[in-house]
């Protein structure tokens, strides 16, 4: 297992030296949302803790960022932790507001859609995220400033981001942490009577998550140089980061990265093909017939499905 | 006083000697109106919501998409046949409520037991494609139906009253009453709500819980699908509508109480003058950010909501 990983990563380090540049656009697709889906995981998968308002870590890392990167002149390879820790204080704050009130389920659901629409009607209406028009950043092509000439090196940094994040999924699935989020996740009531601090866990796992997607807003806002608040801090971009974990198999080290490497694609093929000829919303209807068949048919998602098969047919 | 063109939602009064005070406490009385008679419809969309959630403990995740599937119905009938929408809402009742069914016995039946993650995905699922293919067949044109009254407006004294939405209000309003005299005067209402009450306990005496929720969840949709009809003479709507109103009625149903008749139909009222005063106070724009914070705080500190029994 750990040699084929290792021959994963090595193949897609080597991997740019073939591509198109119009492939290694679609593999950076692919990496920065299985590194969100990624963190993401990490409180929706490990601790069960459904969060529908991730888009608004993006959004908080992604602007924080820039505005520092413009108006201060801080490099974004700093900004952007403090763009995550920003995005970590808020995570703390939504989780501690959620965990505390014991909100569970559709609550929770509910808190964290509204939290992240608040996020967006507020940074549609304030003067220095540039309201709701947007906030440009203008192309420079200095890597001080976090941009790039070469899409070689959006590759490289989108595949770090997963890795990281992967590594970070890890690091909580065999620590004792991972232990205690998967006792909450499955019988909350059980852990707690077993002397699990599960508003502590909870908690922490909201705050590495959202650390995480804070610093992916910095990719997002200098690779797409523009934002828009009702995209960057949007429902559907909530939607594209928990789709891929979902599909993928949640609470798995390798979940989100499947998930991507099955939908990213696919939304990139719909979006190309289709999108052109007046069937914008094409690929959100395939997601949507997926999302329906994934809950009926394999739930647990389609990594430990997989995996199932495979097992099986070596035991039998 | 018949007004040519459409109104806008706040119009400063045509009384000319009034001063600040005066000026801001007849914008508040107008924004406390043109709310409160727009809560008619959150009403009625809530009230389908908590109808669907109280009975089987699923929340519906696509309804505000299912209310612009009402809307585009609507829209047909008025320019492709010339049905005026306070008389095709009846037609999109019945429409939505045949999709509800499909849904519910389709999709809904087979996770009615599954954990409330999979409902939700599901029903976000169900949500993706019915936006999308409103997009695909609709476009994302912005659509309006045009009443016969959609034009017509009254002043009483400095205060100005769309006459549609007075209709649309009286309309959503009966139709919330109607709902609730079947829930408390029919033998299948009484059903449904024992359902609601005990399943299990419903199944003892011998009560068919499986049509009882495939009727409740047709029943919502039909709700929501007249309340789409009926805005389509105020409001222009697109595809992407729907995850607002979506989003609205979580917003109301919460306030009110998860399952709540009452608590959604004084939700809806209390979300929309809300919103209307936040447009006045704040600007138009930030209007919602008025309900999100009105739910926020219900969900801190009553998360059982205004009218509800049982807490989360």
């Amino acid at each position: 297992m750990r040699w084929a990983a290792l021959a994963g990563v090595l193949i897609l380090v080597a991997l740019p030296a073939v591509l198109s540049s119009y492939l290694l656009s679609v593999f950076i697709f692919i990496f920065f949302y299985a590194f969100l889906g990624q963190a993401w995981n990490i409180v929706g998968g490990y601790a069960g803790q459904l969060s529908a308002g991730h888009a608004a870590f993006v959004g908080i890392g992604a602007y924080v960022s820039a505005i520092l990167s413009q108006q201060v002149g801080l490099t974004p390879w700093l900004g952007m932790f403090v763009g995550g820790a920003v995005a970590a204080v808020l995570g703390a704050v939504i989780g501690y507001l959620g965990f505390r009130f014991g909100l569970r389920g559709f609550y929770f659901v509910l808190l964290t859609v509204a939290f992240a629409e608040v996020c967006r009607i507020a940074v549609g209406n304030l003067e220095v995220t540039g309201g709701a028009i947007g906030y440009y950043i203008s192309f420079t092509g200095n890597p001080w400033q976090f941009q790039f000439q070469d899409n070689r090196a959006h590759y490289y940094i989108t595949l770090t981001l997963m890795l990281l994040a992967t590594g970070v999924a890890w690091l909580v699935e065999r620590r004792r942490l991972g232990a205690y989020l998967a006792a909450i996740r499955e019988d909350e009531e059980a852990a707690e009577a077993l002397g699990v601090n599960a508003f502590r866990y909870k908690l922490t796992a909201m705050v590495i998550s959202s650390f995480l997607t804070g610093v992916g807003g910095t990719f997002y806002a200098f690779y797409l140089l523009s934002l828009q608040p009702n995209s960057v801090f949007g429902i559907p971009l909530s939607v594209d980061i928990i789709i891929r974990p979902i599909v993928g198999g949640t609470g798995t080290l390798l979940g989100p990265i499947l998930g991507s490497f099955i939908l990213s694609p696919l939304a990139e093929l719909s979006r190309h093909y289709l999108g052109q000829g007046g069937w914008a919303g094409a690929h959100l209807i395939a997601y949507g017939i997926l999302l329906i068949l994934v809950v009926l048919f394999i739930p647990q998602g389609a990594y430990p499905y997989l995996k199932s098969l495979v097992s099986g047919r070596s035991n039998g | 006083m018949a007004q040519g063109g459409r109104p806008p939602e706040v119009r400063l009064p045509p009384a000319q000697g009034l001063g600040e005070g005066g000026r801001l406490s007849i914008l508040v009385a107008q924004g406390l109106i043109s709310g409160l008679l727009f809560g008619g419809v959150y009403s009625l969309m809530a009230v389908g919501l908590t109808l669907i959630f109280g009975v089987m403990r699923v929340v519906n995740f696509a309804h505000g998409d299912m209310m612009v599937w009402g809307m585009y119905l609507a829209w047909l009938l008025a320019t492709r046949v010339g049905v005026d929408p306070y008389v095709g809402f009846v037609v999109c009742a019945a429409a939505l409520f045949v999709l509800g069914l499909a849904v519910q016995r389709g999709l809904v039946n087979r996770i009615i037991d599954a954990p409330h993650e999979m409902q939700i995905l599901l029903m976000l699922g169900v949500a993706l494609v019915l936006e999308n293919v409103a997009l695909l067949v609709f476009g994302p044109e912005p659509q309006r139906v045009r009443s016969a009254i959609s034009t017509s407006a009254v002043w009483l004294g400095p205060l100005f009253i769309d006459v549609a939405r007075l209709v649309t209000f009286a309309v959503a309003i009966v139709l919330s009453l109607l709902l609730s005299f079947f829930l408390f005067r029919t033998d299948l209402g009484r059903s449904i709500r024992a359902a609601a009450d005990n399943p299990y306990g419903a199944l003892v005496i011998g009560t068919d819980v499986r049509r009882v929720y495939a009727i409740a969840f047709a029943v919502g949709a039909a709700c929501v699908g007249a309340a789409g009809a009926l805005v389509t003479p105020i409001v222009p709507f697109q595809p992407t509508t729907g995850l607002q109103l979506s989003v609205t009625s979580f917003n109301i149903v919460i306030i009110g109480g998860m399952g709540s008749l009452p608590g959604a139909f004084v939700g809806g009222l209390l979300v929309s003058v809300a919103e209307s005063l936040g447009a006045v106070f704040l600007a138009p724009s930030m209007k919602e950010l008025v309900s999100f914070s009105l739910l926020i705080v219900v969900l801190l500190f009553r998360p059982a909501g205004l009218f509800g029994r049982r807490a989360p």
